[in-house]
């Protein structure tokens, strides 16, 4: 199990926004920590029957029964095996809850919005609607995901199918 | 005055809609001893009078604090007429009882509009002057005393406290600064009464008011202020020299689009929960410290304690399930009136006899059951009872008697309706089955069996289609609502006396006893109430005629056989027949056999619900904790039924899912 704990002193300009990154098959990502509401250790899933294949299944959050997300799999990265620094982000978008799995949670970090960069149009981008935006961060590239989008995309696929 | 008093609307709706409720149920109990007396001003329990009087004027009270004047004013007429009854000035026939009726209704639907901010109902204004008509004496001073209907350019209050005004614990300061509060004043007071400083007592009240308020003032506003010291006080309101103008309508707040869904506990109950909570802290206190500093010996104590809270959790679990606990009354209480309004309409005299009307219910249920009621009530006015004519040549009573009973059985709730009709032409049954195709004609059936044929979707013996009932859409549906609540419905009618339904349901939703089924390495739990029998079957009894879906022979019968491993996607650890267990499941009358690995254990559960997290799914209704807080699916048998019977649905769902999976491109290796 992790915490997430606020950077002390950091001073937030109006704009400026927390974000807490993870990795994902090797590259860093961020989601607004507004929209975090835990982080978990990984531990097994109930699989749902005729879903998706990234939704790994369901899990009881403390009575409240939450699907859960693999990122990877969302994303169409390579399937990693779970180990002992798989975490389970659990997000709250609009009181949806949702857990995504990622590879491992790295840090919480402040963004000033001049510092947030919309993603460059490029061939092949079939999970673009996901991307917020990207940013720098100690010379590295880390890319902002939309959550609610992500979580939300979720519900449309399923109504979809439902209405198939 | 600046509480925001919207927090309380709707605990004043809710309160008033029980109000309406009670008011109705006094009615038409006058009203039926009316019918008894055959016009005859009955004489009625003067309790009777002033639990409606009082229902009127709390809404009245209520209404009028919250500012839903159109409701104040209207419930004001009722009270009026009402009080007139009550003092004796006028006897309750049985125009007065219906026009009482109306009026309830209407009140009903000024609460309803206020409650969604809607528009007035129509029958406001021509109610209440009937109401208003209807009261002879014109010289009473409380219909003159209603003008709050018209703007005036204002009120004079003339307020003079009794000598011994302070000695009640009031303070007409107060009282004036209240007055203040509602707009400008103007106030004189008259001193004159003031006596001699050497006599002056100065617990005495000697001085008097005379206060002008201005019309944006409501008279019950302010009547409200001095509602606590009028035996107090010789107290004059009258209005200023009005000038009639309509008052705009002035319901001062928006309610709560959707109604609250919102439950009231009796205080009893809620003690009883933190007495249980207590216990449960106590005794977690007790564990943790016996565990800290653990020592073998210790071990009996430790069990002991795990036993304790054991006890305590399940104590908790009933205590909690038993807030969600309303008595059926709650759903018989609109009945008598419905019997009334339907046995009117087909011109047949019906009464309508409750017993058990405290027998509790969960609030889900007791919302669910409550159509299926109605249906029910409906189908015997209908259907069941003849009319008086008929009767009386039967040499039954000219009016009908429906009786509702409910009653705790085994676990369960069993509700009856039970009618003294012609009961159920089992010939006519038939015959009608027999021309819709639903029974084969050469095949023979008991009267058990046929009485069961009303159930069937499409089958109705009514003569005529009238708008109360004989559509053919009905006892189906009751039993589908009954059985999606688990529960059933059975029916049994002896011919010329008269027929039985009687309804069973569960005391809750919220735990279901299921069965817990093991497929490879998942668990799903199956309700106990589908479950029609568990075989072992040998893999000669499975076949696939013509290549399609696998079918098994169970004693004769061919059933669709599901086998959940492939349905769900999960690898399984039997595929040979003999190798698992089959369930037979039913539901709607259909039959399929679900293969699965194993056979687990029969427990109750409670259920979750997998919405607004994650979106509905095929075969499944709801999920579960299990015991290592792990989540088990709970199975859908009228889902499941129905896939296996359909499997053109069934393809063309799994189809559905393939496209969308499709539309994700595959994987990036």
């Amino acid at each position: 199990m992790y915490e997430t704990t606020v950077i002390a002193g950091a001073s937030l300009t109006p704009d400026a926004e927390q974000y807490l990154t993870f990795r994902l098959d090797g590259l860093d990502y961020g989601i607004p920590i507004q929209q975090v509401q835990e982080i978990r250790g990984w531990t097994r899933v109930t699989p749902l029957p005729n879903s998706p294949r990234y939704i790994k299944g369901v899990q009881n959050l403390r009575g409240t029964i939450v699907p859960i997300i693999d990122l990877r799999l969302r994303f169409n990265l390579s399937e990693a095996t779970y180990d002992a620094c798989t975490v389970i982000v659990v997000v709250n978008v609009g009181g949806r809850l949702a857990g995504l799995v990622v590879d491992a949670v790295s840090d919480v970090i402040n963004l000033a919005a001049e510092q947030r960069r919309s993603a460059p149009e490029f061939e092949g981008q079939a999970n673009r609607q996901f991307i917020q935006g990207l940013t720098q961060v100690d010379d590295k590239l880390l890319v902002l995901i939309d959550v609610d989008k992500l979580v939300n995309q979720e519900a449309l696929a399923q109504a979809a199918d439902a209405a198939a | 005055m600046a509480i925001d008093l919207r927090r309380f609307h709707s605990t004043f709706f809710e309160e008033s809609l029980e109000g309406i409720a009670a008011m109705e149920v006094e009615l038409l109990e006058m009203e039926r001893l009316l019918l008894r007396g055959d016009g005859r001003p009955a004489d009625f329990d003067p309790e009777r009078l002033n639990h409606i009087f009082r229902a009127a004027h709390s809404i009245k009270g209520g209404s009028g604090t919250f500012g839903f004047n159109q409701i104040t004013e209207f419930s004001h007429g009722l009270e009026s007429l009402l009080d007139e009854a009550r003092s004796g000035r006028r006897t309750i026939d049985a125009e007065i009882a219906s026009l009482l009726l109306r009026a309830v209704d209407c009140l009903r639907g000024l609460i309803d509009a206020a409650r969604r901010d809607g528009p007035i109902p129509a029958c406001a204004e021509a109610l209440r002057a009937e109401l208003e008509r209807a009261q002879t004496a014109p010289s009473r001073p409380v219909t003159r005393a209603e003008p709050a209907r018209a703007a005036e350019s204002g009120w004079r209050v003339r307020f003079q406290p009794h000598d011994r005004f302070f000695h009640s614990g009031n303070d007409p300061l107060r009282i004036l600064r209240a007055l203040a509060e509602l707009g400008p004043t103007t106030v004189h007071a008259d001193s004159s009464h003031l006596p001699d400083w050497s006599t002056f007592d100065p617990v005495q009240s000697y001085l008097r008011w005379e206060i002008t308020l201005p019309k944006s003032v409501s008279r019950t506003m302010v009547d409200d202020i001095f509602a606590w010291v009028i035996g107090d006080c010789d107290l004059d309101i009258e209005p200023l020299a009005s000038t009639p103008a309509p008052t705009p309508l002035d319901i001062a707040a928006k309610g709560d689009d959707k109604a609250a869904s919102s439950i009231r506990v009796a205080t009893a109950k809620v003690d009883g929960l933190v007495d249980i909570v207590g216990e449960l802290v106590i005794a977690q206190t007790m564990l943790s410290q016996l565990v800290e500093g653990f020592v073998p010996e210790h071990l009996s104590r430790l069990q002991a304690g795990i036993a304790q809270l054991a006890r305590h959790t399940r104590d908790l679990q009933d205590a909690v399930l038993g807030i969600r606990m309303l008595p059926i009354g709650f759903v018989f209480g609109r009945l008598p009136r419905l019997a009334r309004d339907i046995a009117a309409t087909l011109g047949k005299r019906v009464e309508l006899e409750i017993s058990g009307e405290r027998t509790e219910l969960d609030k889900t249920i007791i919302e669910r059951v409550s159509d299926p009621l109605i249906h029910l009530v409906r189908n015997s006015i209908d259907h069941g009872i003849e009319p008086a004519d008929e009767r009386v040549k039967a040499g039954k009573p000219a009016h009908g008697t429906i009786r509702l009973t409910a009653y705790h059985k085994a676990g369960n709730v069993v509700i009856e309706a039970e009618d003294d009709g012609r009961g159920l032409n089992r010939e006519r049954i038939l015959q009608k089955a027999r021309e819709r195709g639903l029974v084969p004609p050469e095949m023979q059936l008991d009267s058990a069996q046929i009485d069961e044929l009303i159930f069937l979707p499409g089958l109705s013996t009514a003569e005529t289609v009238n708008d109360v009932s004989g559509r053919g859409v009905g006892l189906d549906v009751v039993r589908n609502n009954i059985r999606s609540l688990g529960g059933g419905v059975e029916v049994s009618s002896t011919i010329g006396k008269g027929t039985r339904f009687s309804i069973r349901l569960p005391l809750t939703l919220a735990i279901v006893d299921g069965m817990s089924l093991k497929v490879g390495s998942e668990v799903y739990i199956l309700p106990l109430a589908w479950i029609a029998e568990t075989l072992r079957l040998q893999p000669d009894r499975v076949t696939q005629p013509a290549g399609g879906a696998e079918i098994v022979a169970v004693r004769g019968d061919y059933l669709p056989l599901l086998r959940l491993d492939r349905l769900f996607n999960v690898r399984g650890r039997a595929t040979a027949l003999n190798e698992g267990i089959v369930v037979i499941v039913e539901a709607d009358g259909k039959r399929a056999g679900l293969f699965v690995d194993e056979l687990l254990d029969q427990q109750q559960v409670v259920l979750k619900s997998l919405e607004p997290h994650c979106q509905r799914l095929e075969g499944i209704s709801a999920a579960t904790i299990l015991g290592d807080g792990t989540v088990a699916l709970i199975l859908d048998a009228g889902s499941l039924v129905r896939q296996a019977h359909n499997p053109i649905f069934a393809m063309a769902a799994s189809a559905g899912l393939g496209q969308s999976s499709g539309a994700t491109p595959p994987a990036l290796h």
